[in-house]
């Protein structure tokens, strides 16, 4: 499966994102500057990646959801094709409207950095497959700002259609309903704050991330 | 010749830190008195902060040479070997430690968050990808009313800058003591990695070399901010708050990746980052290094506001800016890349070859210096000083016997020193760039980053003992390096070399300057007999508040090599029925210990002594232990000795422990003191006894202490502390402070 990386000026899991991916691909994915105004061609795969894309000091991802490359990627997702947006990534996503609900300042107005205990909520989307239903993982976060939000109608209809896709379960940042991880209604958009592309190797961060990566890839 | 120039007063010239005596050299130099813009670059040359004109006569005592050297001290960072990268070719450590101790006690969040933007430069300066950073801080008592707000914003600080650069912080200390109560200690700490072949230096610039600003613009903030950074405090310092710098982390962010594209280009003759004293510093740097001289054009320096003057523009500590002399033509080069990234890019002038430094603004020359004596002259002293008396050692007898060893075993791993700093490293980001295999909340002695791309991995610690410093700063300054050293080789690593962060206070009075030299004399006794050259670091003296000093603190850096990541040690692998060796002698050093302050409210006693030779023999063989596969846990002995590792040990690996205890030393030395060169090992009853063998045979003392097993730590099957007890309070203690559960007090 052919990938891009989005990189904007702050990213700074762009090179992380790119080597996960290059180690259950084993292809380089295209890294791809906040400036270009299309993706490259034959492009399946997006990742968004985290960081402070452009230092986010206004509201976190506000900036780069109106940044030159957005266009491409909401009419990427709207063929179908899969989209990630991981932590400042997701922040992006929610700004830029492809995913619903908001990201606000964690609840204890801290930085938070762990590993989170996380459960596999929907075992039954492209990006979650090779997980059983109910998984247990522990992912690593790191975020200021994943506090996520919505109204009490959107969170009872995203948790209707099976949109939780990762829970907390211990919630670090004060989330609606312990959420760490949603897709959009069509399947093909996802965002979470933890860090799977941190969780690819037994010398760092475990390998409870890597089943994430060849669900989406593996098998292409 | 007149005195003073138009405008220019003695009381001026004593603002500017500047005595007659070197008034006078001035003078002499000039052969005309200085006008304000050049009294202004002088007196920031040859401040203490950029001059080290207290330090310099002794710190030439430490050892900087080494086979794994590649550069020393004297540039921005110093650089040592560590072999192959994953493209074969030969890969270089660059790392540095400075302090950023009087910003950060006037403003917390901005202090710290600099004093990291600063380090950071520092490193990719010279070529290198930062890859950690570490910090050593030193906060007033818990129950002080300043500490609170400042440990808050400090963390905050360093979280809010080395989070968003995207540069995982790796690992650190915090200590608590009522001597930092007016002068908290903030040390931060970079390492990068580069090519050994592609590192840029300061020197190297030639006369006829366009000079390139890049960055941010230039505001009017940290003016004379090296001048503070070289005064006590006294009770009006919080109105010196405008001297402290504003930091923008993702300023940096595009600052390393412009620079590390422009260092790929080949167009650079020599680059220099602005730190303390700005512009001046980094010109002054490169044309002196390069023999050569400078003209700048102050016009053409990109400025955030209106109406700035030569004096400004020349003292100001704006942040995130670089000074690069490009080889001619090459410019375009670096415009291009600036641009790309959305920061300023301005040629300002250009090298030439008077040897001199001039300034031009508005047309008029505004400054019109020799370089030579910016640098060359600055005045060195040998100060006055005498050896702080050392305290008598104190026998373990003396000290009235606890009743029950389980309940002051909980009482002091929840003492401040001691007590888990996971509210601290919580805040910060450990694990951007995907190599951290052991950062602070990983049971190692040293944070574990891998060399990326390959089966190597730095091993990075900091590490002092002020209380032993204040008891006896020459066994203190050989302690801080020793432990550095103990605590890479109780991960697997080969230590390789250190950086410095000397920390005192005034140094004009004797018995301060005593605890320096000291320290110093202590420090190279280590480096030498460890084979652990010291290759960067930074002196921060002055940090007192009306006369009351810093307890001396010595912070050591220190960077090794695990050669196979498959081959190192942690402390939190012990298993069931696993025998717990101690490596070394212990007689119970109960003087400056944990033990004393914590239970007997005590801080007297002589400091432990380091056998530097039993030292290396102890650790190299437990280096040898861990390479052969034999440990399923190594831990050092440190604050707390044996019953603290224990402790340590027992809750990293989920597992009780049955110590047991014999001998003549009194229990609570036993279980205590810190007697200097020990390690705590655990593993497999063969494996011990394969261990004890090998002890044997290359005559290593090694004593059987315990047993891994059950839910508590007990001594002699006695003294019960229960691991859930004991976990509760360790983690317990700093949120509670943090949660203002502690009455603040004066």
């Amino acid at each position: 499966m052919k990938s891009a990386v989005i990189v904007f000026p702050g990213s700074n899991c762009d090179r992380d994102a790119h080597d996960a991916i290059e180690k259950v691909t084993g292809q380089k994915p295209a890294m791809v500057w906040h400036q270009e105004s299309e993706l490259p061609e034959g492009t399946q795969f997006v990742m968004v990646p985290g960081g402070f894309s452009y230092g986010d000091y206004l509201r976190c991802g506000a900036m780069a959801s109106r940044s030159a490359i957005m266009p491409a990627i909401v009419a990427h997702a709207a063929t179908g094709a899969p989209v990630l947006g991981v932590c400042n990534g997701f922040q992006i996503l929610t700004e830029s409207g492809l995913l619903p609900g908001a990201l606000m300042r964690n609840a204890g107005l801290k930085f938070v950095c762990e590993k989170a205990p996380l459960t596999v909520e929907n075992a039954n989307t492209q990006f979650t497959s090779r997980y059983e239903a109910g998984a247990q993982l522990l992912v690593p976060i790191a975020h200021h700002d994943g506090n996520y939000f919505a109204d009490t109608e959107t969170l009872d209809r995203i948790e209707g259609e099976g949109q939780v896709v990762f829970r907390y379960g211990r919630n670090p940042n004060g989330s609606a309903r312990d959420i760490a991880g949603i897709i959009n209604e069509q399947g093909n958009v996802m965002g979470m704050m933890p860090h799977p592309e941190r969780a690819v190797d037994d010398g760092h961060g475990g390998t409870d991330g890597l089943a994430l990566f060849e669900s989406l890839l593996g098998s292409a | 010749m007149t005195q003073y120039a138009e405008g220019i007063t003695a009381e001026i010239v004593k603002e500017h830190g500047i005595n007659d005596a070197e008034y006078a050299v001035i003078l002499d130099r000039l052969g005309r008195a200085p006008n304000l813009v050049e009294l202004g670059i002088f007196s920031v040359m040859w401040s203490e902060h950029c001059s080290y004109k207290s330090s310099r006569a002794h710190l030439g005592k430490l050892p900087t040479k080494g086979e794994k050297v590649i550069q020393g001290p004297g540039e921005n960072a110093g650089v040592i070997d560590i072999g192959d990268g994953p493209n074969g070719k030969k890969m270089a450590c660059i790392f540095k430690m400075e302090s950023h101790n009087h910003p950060s006690f006037i403003e917390p969040y901005q202090g710290a968050a600099t004093g990291v933007g600063g380090i950071l430069r520092d490193v990719f300066t010279m070529g290198a990808r930062p890859v950690a950073l570490m910090n050593a801080l030193r906060f007033g008592a818990p129950e002080h009313k300043k500490t609170r707000q400042l440990v808050s914003g400090v963390v905050a600080g360093i979280g809010g800058y080395g989070n968003c650069v995207g540069v995982p912080t790796v690992g650190g200390e915090t200590n608590f003591h009522a001597g930092y109560n007016g002068n908290i200690l903030v040390n931060a700490m970079a390492v990068g990695l580069a090519e050994a072949d592609n590192i840029f230096y300061a020197r190297g610039a030639e006369p006829g070399q366009p000079i390139v600003y890049v960055g941010s613009k230039t505001g009017r903030d940290g003016i004379h901010g090296a001048t503070m950074a070289s005064a006590e405090f006294d009770d009006q310092s919080e109105e010196k708050r405008p001297t402290v710098q504003v930091g923008d982390p993702f300023v940096e962010k595009k600052l390393i990746e412009a620079c590390l594209e422009l260092m790929a280009t080949d167009a650079i003759a020599a680059i220099q980052d602005m730190g303390a004293a700005g512009l001046t510093s980094s010109s002054v740097e490169m044309a002196d290094k390069g023999g050569i001289g400078i003209a700048l054009d102050m016009d053409k320096v990109p400025q955030r506001e209106t109406g700035m003057t030569t004096y400004e523009m020349m003292l100001s500590e704006s942040q995130e800016r670089m000074l690069v002399i490009m080889k001619p033509g090459r410019e375009d080069v670096a415009y291009e890349i600036f641009k790309k990234w959305e920061l300023d890019v301005a040629v300002i002038g250009e090298t030439t070859d008077t040897g001199r430094m001039v300034l031009t603004h508005k047309g008029e020359v505004v400054c019109d210096i020799p370089v030579a004596p910016l640098a060359d002259d600055a005045p060195k002293y040998e100060r006055p000083y005498f050896a702080p008396e050392v305290r008598a050692q104190l026998n373990a007898k003396d000290v009235a016997q606890p009743s029950h060893m389980g309940e002051v075993l909980l009482k002091i791993m929840s003492s401040p020193d001691m007590a888990s700093k996971a509210w601290i490293w919580k805040q910060y980001d450990r694990h951007v760039m995907a190599d951290t295999t052991a950062s602070s909340e990983d049971p190692s002695d040293a944070a574990i980053v891998r060399v990326h791309g390959t089966n190597k991995a730095l091993a990075i610690t900091t590490d002092c003992t002020p209380r032993y410093c204040f008891a006896n700063p020459f066994e203190g300054g050989k302690q801080a390096v020793a432990e550095a050293w103990r605590n890479l080789t109780a991960t697997g690593a080969d230590p390789i070399a250190i950086t410095d962060c000397l920390n005192f206070g005034n140094p004009e009075r004797e018995e301060i300057m005593g605890q320096f030299v000291g320290c110093i004399d202590g420090m190279a006794e280590a480096c030498a007999k460890l084979d652990f050259p010291v290759v960067s670091g930074n002196v921060s003296l002055y940090n007192e508040t009306n006369g009351v000093a810093i307890p001396p603190t010595p912070a050591i850096g220190g960077v090794g090599l695990i050669p196979d990541m498959a081959k190192r040690a942690h402390f939190g692998g012990m298993r069931e029925g696993d025998i717990l060796l101690v490596v070394g002698e212990t007689e119970g050093a109960l003087g400056a210990s944990v033990y004393l302050k914590v239970i007997e409210g005590r801080e007297d006693g002589g400091a432990p002594l380091v056998d530097l030779d039993a030292e290396k023999a102890h650790g190299d063989f437990v280096r040898g232990q861990i390479r052969a596969g034999r440990l399923s846990a190594c831990h050092d002995l440190s604050d707390g000795g044996l019953a603290c590792a224990a402790a340590d040990m027992a809750l990293a690996s989920d597992m009780g422990i049955k110590l047991a205890h014999e001998g003549n030393v009194p229990m609570h030395g036993y279980l205590f003191g810190e007697d200097q060169g020990r390690y705590l090992l655990a593993a497999a009853k063969e494996d011990a006894i394969a261990i004890l063998q090998d002890a044997k045979a290359d005559d290593v003392p090694v004593h059987v202490v315990g047993l891994a097993g059950g839910t508590a730590v007990t001594v002699n099957g006695a003294h019960p502390l229960e691991l859930d007890r004991l976990r509760a309070a360790w983690e317990g203690w700093m949120p509670a402070l943090m949660d203002q559960l502690v009455e603040a007090a004066e």
